[in-house]
């Protein structure tokens, strides 16, 4: 690491395979990049790139309705299908305005995505066409997975090998600028696709593409959502949802021995974490769509803020720095040692005593979490040992009054004490999470944890529950070691649990 | 005096908390953590599964989350309403301690109930006839609740009721801001098609209830309490002094315009119907309404946010002021002298003491008395062996059950009672499963 790069702006500069840009966030082939109105936008938003939306000889024909999402919980669109195809303007209109784009913006990266019938001089004319329109790269859409692949294109190339390496070749005999190839997630070993676009002579691979999806039912017409007069089709899935397939796919092609690509990582990145995962899994630069789709381009500020202030912390002054730094951690389970214990531990001063970690440990899990019923008073006194420090101080001033806000009451002058959790009304006093005269107080069987990270993970309190270390005094031992081992007659086998 | 503006009036009695929109029970209900053994639903006296009923309304079956609702507590819509939830479920809600706002679970249940309201939901059917009956004294929330619960389990059930609108407390007795007197009659509605014999304008006295012990199964008594203690001080009989429990029920039972004030308003008692008064008679139009307790704000009996209700609704209080008489000219109130004390010792034990030359009026055209009822004394001392403490009829907490045979009891005319609807309710469920149990046992 860099330490003297903190005060330095870091440089968020990428060259792609041999395509510069501003900065590694670049939009995604999809609708927002359908029209010069929509690249433009984003180009002045401060996007470092763009895929243009996929172009073709003909304009296809869309249906209505096209978008389906997926809403968790009060919280919207955390996954996004779409049976839109690819663009249904005239060929000449997206040359003709590529070409206006690019002349106003030459430095910003600008692939065109393009899908044709598998033919060879097809192929061939489009790509003349579209370099000739002023295209800094080529992206090839192998990916779609709904409507075009009906008609032998999009995910119906990209799921053979042979019709990859195939078609790549047949772009690469007139290609004079960079070619990309797009992967569909929907195969059952996506390396086998990426090397294929290799063999045919990509220059990279981008990937994601969206995920096979029905999207759901309308519960009132039985229709499938999107629907298209009472009926629906299969549609590619995207979004938050869908970036740990993503991550996971990235991760495969950076790993690959065979393979030897720069990868633009596409697939659920709406916050600048997201990217950052994808960059550390190999991608050097990522390709957004659904947080645009949904938000706007103005999402682009924050994910430049959020990257540029991480590298700082971080001390990488460029994104060579850590670009795949976390690939080599990705490892088989195998290789995962055996002899690493971590249990979980509750902080009781920050429990709010819900019982999510308790009934997710007891029912789901492995039964390691202790419920005390405390009574109220006995749960005062706990936590005013727990505060002996802040009591003093409580003592010496004034009574420890705060003002809360109490729901839809406004504010409410109550007396607070014990960390904030008791409150006095009509004489008596009253104590937060607590109800027929006892709290619940949950504590981690440390024996028996597994260090599954469930409850950790179900928590709602930040850094409530924490994951810690425990010192077995082994050494590292892997499956693949123990396997080993076990055959040299050098360790005995490790035996169940006792609590099983 | 020119009649007040009843929509006005109308206007300034509509809910103090208005109904959650559907976008806001969606953000509101997705604000629920859905926690094990829940402190909000254990800290409910009828032990209303809210996370279970939160978590319906958030997966959009509002109806759903009503009869989780009214399975534990058939008066669920008017608990919604009138619930001190600051100090009950959402005073026990763990969002409490992370977020120093609980999760609106009043609100959201007044939401559900009046889903299922709208809809017309009938949730329940009587029970097949088991040839037993019941009867219960008083159609307030304990009996009604007690009612209900019987005929689910088959058993014939008359319900009798000294007023003429059934309901008890519960339609009358309630501040009119808080809850209107038709929604209180609907949710009784409810309960009355459960196929209950309802017999209003009648009071029954202690040598009826004997009867009615020899002619029924089993009788359950849920009388309520008496007349507002008097001051036993100068000046009460004159014109212009009113018990608060009259007052309010004439909120009502009277168009609000025929209630109108205008004038000052003293109310005397440092309990939630004080405060319950004093609020109405601002709504109503009051010029100044003044809060009179002998004690001081740490040992006043209402509930916190009901005081700060008050104080925002612009109720001026008056503490340390102990009444000495009611003045008056024409036999009509004119204002309250005072004697000024000092607490002698701590809390609500304290003893008070006159403060020399501490003497003040507030004047007063209208004077609530806000003191808390007197048990009815008369029943229960008709029935040989009833045990009673106080007044107060003792029962077994866990079943209702009084020192006399097939007798059950439940409300606010039992000893312990805590004077709200939710616990009345909740006395009423118990009573009726102990009634059950022993019509089934004695069969």
């Amino acid at each position: 690491m860099h330490d003297d790069s903190r005060n330095h702006e870091p440089d968020l500069s990428v060259e792609f395979c041999g395509v510069r840009a501003p900065n590694p966030f670049w939009l995604a082939s999809a609708p927002p990049t359908n029209s010069e109105y929509q690249v433009r936008r984003a180009f002045e938003a401060g996007w470092g790139g763009a895929v243009w939306k996929t172009i073709s000889h003909d304009p296809i024909v869309n249906v209505a309705s096209r978008y389906g999402a997926v809403d968790y919980d009060g919280r919207k669109v955390m996954g996004l299908n779409n049976i839109e195809l690819i663009t249904d303007r005239p060929l000449e209109v997206n040359l003709r305005e590529i070409a206006s784009v690019k002349r106003d913006f030459p430095d910003r990266a600008l692939f065109v995505s393009l899908m044709v019938e598998s033919k060879r001089e097809t192929w061939h004319d489009i790509v003349k066409r579209t370099e000739d329109a002023g295209a800094d790269g080529i992206e090839l859409n192998f990916g779609c997975p709904h409507g075009m692949s009906e008609r032998g294109m999009g995910s119906a190339v990209g799921q053979v090998p042979d019709y990859t390496c195939m078609i790549v070749q047949w772009v690469k005999e007139v290609a004079r600028t960079p070619v990309m190839v797009k992967l569909t997630p929907n195969v059952s070993d996506i390396r086998a696709i990426g090397r294929a676009a290799q063999r045919g002579g990509a220059d990279a691979i981008s990937l994601i593409n969206t995920v096979n999806s029905i999207m759901g039912l309308d519960l009132d017409t039985l229709a499938p959502r999107p629907q298209v007069r009472g009926r629906g089709s299969h549609g590619g899935y995207c979004g938050p949802a869908v970036k740990p397939i993503a991550l996971h796919l990235v991760s495969q092609i950076a790993t690959d021995p065979e393979i030897r690509l720069p990868i633009s990582g596409i697939g659920g990145i709406q916050a600048w974490q997201d990217a950052v995962e994808h960059m550390l899994l190999g991608a050097s630069c990522v390709q957004v769509c659904t947080a645009v789709m949904h938000y706007g381009f103005r999402i682009i500020d924050p994910l430049i803020d959020g990257l540029k202030g991480w590298m700082r912390q971080k001390g990488f002054a460029r994104l060579g720095d850590f670009v795949g730094r976390s690939t080599q951690r990705i490892v088989e389970w195998s290789d995962l040692d055996l002899n690493y214990k971590i249990v979980a531990e509750i902080d009781q001063d920050k429990c709010i005593n819900c019982g999510l970690c308790y009934i997710a440990c007891e029912d789901g899990c492995h039964q390691s979490i202790r419920r005390e019923r405390v009574e109220e008073g006995e749960f005062v006194r706990r936590m005013e040992m727990m505060h002996e420090g802040t009591k003093a101080r409580r003592h010496e001033g004034k009574r420890d009054v705060a003002t809360r806000r109490r729901g839809d009451e406004g504010t409410v002058l109550a007396e607070m004490g014990n960390g904030g959790r008791t409150f006095v009304s009509g004489g008596e006093r009253y104590l937060f999470g607590a109800g027929d005269g006892y709290v619940n107080v949950y504590t981690i069987n440390q024996d028996t944890c597994v260090g599954c990270n469930m409850c950790s993970l179900v928590c709602p309190v930040y850094g409530c529950i924490t994951m810690k270390d425990v010192d077995t005094g082994k050494p590292s031992m892997t499956w693949r070691e123990y396997q080993a081992l076990l055959a040299a007659g050098k360790v005995e086998k490790i035996q169940p649990p006792d609590h099983v | 005096m020119p009649r007040a503006d009843l929509k006005l009036l109308q206007q300034r009695f509509a809910d103090t908390h208005p109904p959650l929109t559907a976008a806001e029970a969606a953000v509101e209900s997705a604000r629920c953590l859905y926690c094990f053994d829940a402190p909000c639903t254990r800290a409910c006296p009828t032990h209303i599964d809210v996370p279970r009923f939160i978590r319906q309304i958030m997966h959009r079956d509002p109806i759903g989350a009503a009869r989780t609702i009214l399975d534990a507590n058939i008066f669920g819509g008017s608990c919604a309403h009138v619930c001190p939830t600051q100090v009950l479920c959402e005073g026990a809600c763990v969002d409490n301690t992370l977020l120093s706002a609980p999760v609106q679970i009043g609100r959201l249940q007044r939401f559900a109930c009046d889903a299922a309201h709208q809809a017309s939901m009938e949730f329940y059917t009587p029970g097949p006839p088991t040839g037993r009956r019941v009867a219960v004294v008083g159609a307030g929330p304990a009996g009604l609740t007690c009612a209900h619960e019987l005929r689910q389990r088959g058993h014939a059930v008359v319900v009798f009721d000294a007023n003429d609108m059934p309901g008890g407390l519960n339609t009358y007795g309630i501040a009119a801001y808080k809850m209107t007197t038709e929604f209180a009659l609907s949710e009784v509605e409810r309960i009355k098609r459960m196929g209950i014999h309802l017999r209003g304008n009648h009071k029954v006295g202690g040598p009826e209830l004997l009867r009615l012990l020899d002619e029924f199964d089993a009788v359950f008594l849920g009388i309520g309490l008496g007349r507002t203690a008097p001051l036993k001080i100068q000046g009460e009989q004159l014109k212009g002094v009113r018990e608060s429990l009259e007052f309010i029920c004439e909120t009502h039972t009277r168009p609000l315009d025929r209630c109108a004030l205008r004038g000052d308003v003293v109310v005397m008692g440092g309990g939630n119907t004080a405060i319950d008064a004093a609020r109405a008679a601002i709504r109503l139009g009051a010029r100044r309404v003044t809060i009179a307790y002998r004690r001081d704000l740490v040992a006043m009996p209402a509930f916190r946010h009901e005081y700060e209700g008050a104080v925002s609704d612009g109720v001026a209080f008056e503490w340390l002021a102990l009444p000495r008489r009611i003045i008056g000219r024409n036999g009509r109130a004119t204002g309250v002298r005072f004697a000024r004390v000092r607490l002698a010792g701590e809390g609500r034990a304290a003893r008070l003491r006159p403060v020399r030359g501490g003497e003040f009026t507030l004047p007063a055209d209208l004077v609530i008395k806000a003191l808390g009822q007197e048990p009815l004394e008369e029943i229960a001392a008709a029935i040989p062996g009833l045990k009673t403490a106080g007044g107060r009829i003792v029962t077994d907490a866990a079943t209702g059950a009084t020192s006399v045979s097939r007798l059950y009891a439940g409300g606010d005319c039992t000893h312990g009672a805590s004077e709200e609807v939710v616990f009345a309710v909740q006395s009423g469920k118990l009573a009726a499963t102990a009634i059950d149990a022993q019509l089934r046992a004695g069969s």
